[in-house]
This record gives C-alpha cells, structure tokens and sequence, in this order.
C-alpha cells in the first residue's frame, strides 16, 4: 500500500478541525495533542504491521477512540464545546454523538468552520494565512516559515498570537448561518488568494514547496465551493484563477531548472486538465451581477491558456481585462502588469510610458520584477546599456538563488544584445 | 544463519521530538518501511516483531508493583523485531540503516543464546 505523499499533513488538518469542533475551540492545543497521539500510533503499528487499506480512515478511528478517552477522561474537569453542551456529558450519547461527528460529511463541514475561524476579522491577513495552513494543512511552524522566507521564531509569535485571537472566539465559526458566511466569505476568499499567490509568486526557492502551497490553496477552495453556501460565482472565479496559474506551474522551470518567463515557456508542458478544470470552473463563475478581482485574473489566466504559442495572445483583450483589475482593485503591482501587457500590444516605447505613468510607482521600489520590466522593455527597444542596469537592480533585490540566476542571464542577455 | 534480536530503544521525550511535525512523521515512517521491506527481501527477517506500549507495569514482587518502565528508565524499548543474520557483525551492519538511529534512539543488538549446543 502506497501512501498518498502528504498524507499525515493533510489527516492532520481534517483531525484537527474535526476534534477542535468537538472540544471546542479554546482546546485546540488539547486536539493538535490527540492528532500527535494518533500519528505516534500510526508510526509505531504501521512500521511493524505495514500501512492498513484504509490510511485515512484507520487515523481517523484512531483520533476518535483518543477523543472518546480524553472526554470520559476530563469532562467532569473541563467544558468542552459548548454548543455540543450537554450530549457530550452523558455516556450514553456520548459515543453516537461522536460517531455522528466523524461522518465524513460533518469533517467536510469542520474543515470549513475552521477555515472560517481562521479568518477571524482581529487577525492580520498574513496571520489568517499562516494560521490555515499551520491548522487546516498540517504545515509545521518551520515549514511555514521555509515556505515565506521567515524565521521560526517570527512564525511561532505569529502563530501563538493568532492562536490565542482564535481561541479566546469561544466558539468556532458557525456555516450555518447564511448572512454570516456571505459576510465572512470574502476574507476567506483573500486569504486563499494569498495563500495562492505565496506558492505562486512567493520568496522560497523550493519549487516543490510552491507547489505545494498552491495545491493547498485548490483543496480548500475546492472545499469551499463544494459547500452550498460557499459555490458562489466569486469562489468558482478564484478557484478557476488557481487552476489557470497552476497549470503554468510545471513549465515555470526550464530543462535546467531555471526560472522561466511566461513568454518564453514550453506551452507543451502546461498542465491540460488543470486548464480544462479552469475553464469549467469559469464557466461556472460567470453568472450573477458581480464581477471580482478573481473573475477578471482568471480570465486575464484563461486568454493567456488559449494562446497556443506567445504571439497568438489576444493582448488588446488582456489590456482592456487589466483596465478592469484597475477600477476593482488598483495596485502599482496590477498597473505594471498592465504596462506589461500594453508594450506586447503597442510597442515597449509605450509600455515604459505606462510605467513612468504608474500613481505610486515608489511602491514597486523593493519589487526585483519591477526592475526586471523596465530592464526587459529596454532591451527590447535596444538599449541594452540602460537595460543591464535596470537588471543590475533587479539582482540587488531577487529573493532567492533561482530569480538571481534569472536576473544574471537577462544581464547576458543585455551584453550580447549591446554588441550584436 | 544465527538469530538476532533487534531491541529498539529511544527516551520518550527525544522520541516525541523526532516525531514532529506531520510531514516529517511520514518521511520517518516511510524510512522505517522501506528499511524493513529490504531487510525482509534479503531474507533477513525471521518475525517482524511487535511494536510495544511505552509505558505498562514494572513488577519486582507482590508489593513492588509500579506504573512504568517510564519512573525507572529513560530508555523505553519500543518494539523488537527477529532478524536471521551470519554472524554478530553482520547483525550490527544490518542494523545501521535503522532510521531509529536519526532520531537519537538506539538499536540494541542481541544474539539469541543458542541452546542446541
């Protein structure tokens, strides 16, 4: 029996929010307990015994007769969840209920709650990130840290601290309750997003970590549009957005593990089902009044999907879908895209005047892809000798050894361009 | 071919650390599987043993029964496993791909008393 590569990960985080809804959610270090106990046990019987037919389903019996222990064990001591309230004190509910509560469509339901209590509206938006994937995806406090570029103590505070702002909720957030999920449902959304565009964009230099960020970010959207309340048009429009950018992800790197521009990549290597679910899932988005932020990138994503080879992109539509992105959410980083988009359409004499153009282009100052367009634009128009030096900037500030290694070949680039 | 008895030791503290997080309790439990599936495909492997409680009761008489071995002992034995090898040398050899050995446990290596001699 094989096992699923990031099996206890993903277990972890369906058994956490599971016995957090059972304890409540002040004892989710008591649950994050349990899981360990669970996971020992796995270690120790499936290294003699080998792994069971049924992995998922044996660790989560196993988190079940843990909780059912520490219930019987502590409930006199201790008030667990308190909206289970009373079925939870007497023995003979006591077991159904907790029977009921592993049904794999109530785990579906508590991953959701958790994933709602994480975007608590007191915490900052990097914490709700953070705290997701530590809770939700079973992320150690060290890989969450390797994975933004950060050190172990600065996640840790983070997390503690977003810890204490979920516990002292006294209670999970409730799905139920339309207006409330309507009203939360857009931070839930961001939060995805930039758990997305961490893995996408993001500062680690292991491409497999990327990966796997953006491959989270797509379960637990996917979880969410499973649920009646959350298959909204904006959900389907994310979720389509992460399938368009991941299906890049396996041609972002060349044949020498290089980092590749979109231009430039082997659209072979694009992934086809990721495209096709992207489109079915954009297809699903388009209904309703509302067009998001996520509507307008993962068309931006679809149009770029459609093109079979770089000169086949429709780019007047890109620059007219980034016009739009403009007027939902302006931001120096979307008007560069823009810029980007207008120098392929009109020339890069145009596209370095929409950068000049840019209103808060300060902004982009710690940005090496700032650098990096301006650079590109300048070789492209022949001045390979200002271009090195947008590269050179560039360089200065590339997070890891993959954008340098990038950025050192586009000043080759310049070299051989200035004196062809 | 003489029989050896592979004793797997750890402290319960260093093996609650080793355990960390959940990826990395795969990747260890991943590396104990492959290293038992390859002792087994040598024919190295009489009985794969039995994985142990950690804590059960120390008994030394009739009064002297205690919670343990965990009170006495920083070094639980948390399984053992029966392995067919030439000699002690080759026990000890076989013994090193032992992923127990990562995480600061210890693999006690014993030869079975040979009672046919």
């Amino acid at each position: 029996m094989e096992l699923h590569e990031h099996l206890f990960r993903r277990e972890a985080g369906r058994m956490v929010a599971t016995l957090t809804r059972i304890f409540g959610v002040e004892h989710l270090a008591l649950a994050e307990d349990v899981v360990q106990d669970a996971f020992c046990r796995a270690l120790e019987v499936w290294k003699f015994r080998g792994v069971p037919e049924h992995p998922s389903a044996w660790l989560m019996a196993t988190a079940k007769h843990r909780a059912l222990d520490v219930l019987r064990r502590e409930r006199t001591a201790r008030t667990f969840a308190p909206e289970l309230g009373r079925l939870l004190e007497s023995e003979e509910t006591l077991a159904p209920v907790v029977e009921e509560l592993f049904a794999a469509h109530a785990i579906k339901d508590d991953q959701l709650r958790m994933m709602f209590s994480c975007c608590h509206p007191r915490l900052p938006e990097a914490a709700q990130v953070a705290l997701m994937l530590h809770v939700l995806c079973g992320f150690s406090v060290d890989e969450i840290a390797s994975a933004f570029v950060s050190t172990h103590a600065a996640v840790e505070k983070r997390l503690s601290r977003a810890k204490q702002t979920l516990a002292s909720s006294e209670r999970l957030f409730e799905i139920a309750e339309a207006a409330d999920f309507a009203a939360r449902l857009p931070t839930v959304h961001r939060a995805l997003y930039l758990l997305f565009n961490e893995g996408y964009h993001g500062a680690s230099a292991e491409a497999a970590v990327r990966v796997e960020l953006c491959q989270e970010a797509l379960r637990l959207a996917a979880l969410l549009f499973a649920h009646p309340l959350g298959s909204t048009p904006a959900t389907y429009a994310l979720a389509a957005m992460m399938c368009l950018h991941a299906a890049r992800l396996p041609a972002r790197l060349d044949a020498s593990g290089n980092l590749s521009a979109l231009a430039d990549q082997d659209r072979s290597r694009w992934d086809p089902e990721l495209v096709a679910e992207g489109q079915r899932l954009l297809d699903l988005s388009a209904t309703g009044p509302e067009l998001t932020e996520y509507h307008v990138e993962a068309a931006i994503a679809a149009v770029h999907a459609s093109a079979p080879r770089v000169e086949d992109t429709n780019w007047a539509q890109i620059v007219s879908l980034y016009d739009r992105l403009m007027t939902i959410r302006a931001s120096p980083v979307v008007a560069l895209n823009r810029a980007i988009a207008v120098a392929q359409h009109e020339g890069p004499g145009r596209g370095l005047e929409e950068i000049a153009a840019i209103a808060d282009r300060d902004r982009l100052a710690a940005y090496p892809f700032y650098y990096a367009a301006l650079g590109e634009l300048e070789l492209r128009r022949g001045k390979g000798e200002t271009a090195r030096e947008h590269f050179r900037a560039a360089l200065a500030l590339a997070r890891n050894a993959m954008e340098r290694r990038f950025l050192e070949q586009r000043m080759d680039a310049c070299l051989r361009g200035a004196f062809a | 071919m003489s029989a050896f008895v592979y004793l797997y030791r750890s402290e319960d503290a260093a093996f609650r650390a080793a355990m960390g997080s959940p990826e990395q309790m795969q990747k260890s439990m991943q590396k104990w599987m492959a290293w038992m599936k390859q002792l087994g495909e040598q024919g190295h492997i009489k009985d794969q043993g039995h994985p142990l409680e950690r804590a059960g009761r120390v008994v030394k008489g009739k009064r002297a029964i205690t919670d343990g071995p965990y009170a006495e002992s920083k070094d639980v034995i948390g399984g053992y496993t029966l392995i067919e090898a030439k000699d002690l040398a080759q026990a000890v050899e076989l013994s090193l791909g032992c992923p127990i050995l990562e995480g600061g446990g210890v693999v006690e290596v014993r030869p079975v008393l040979k009672t046919d001699m």
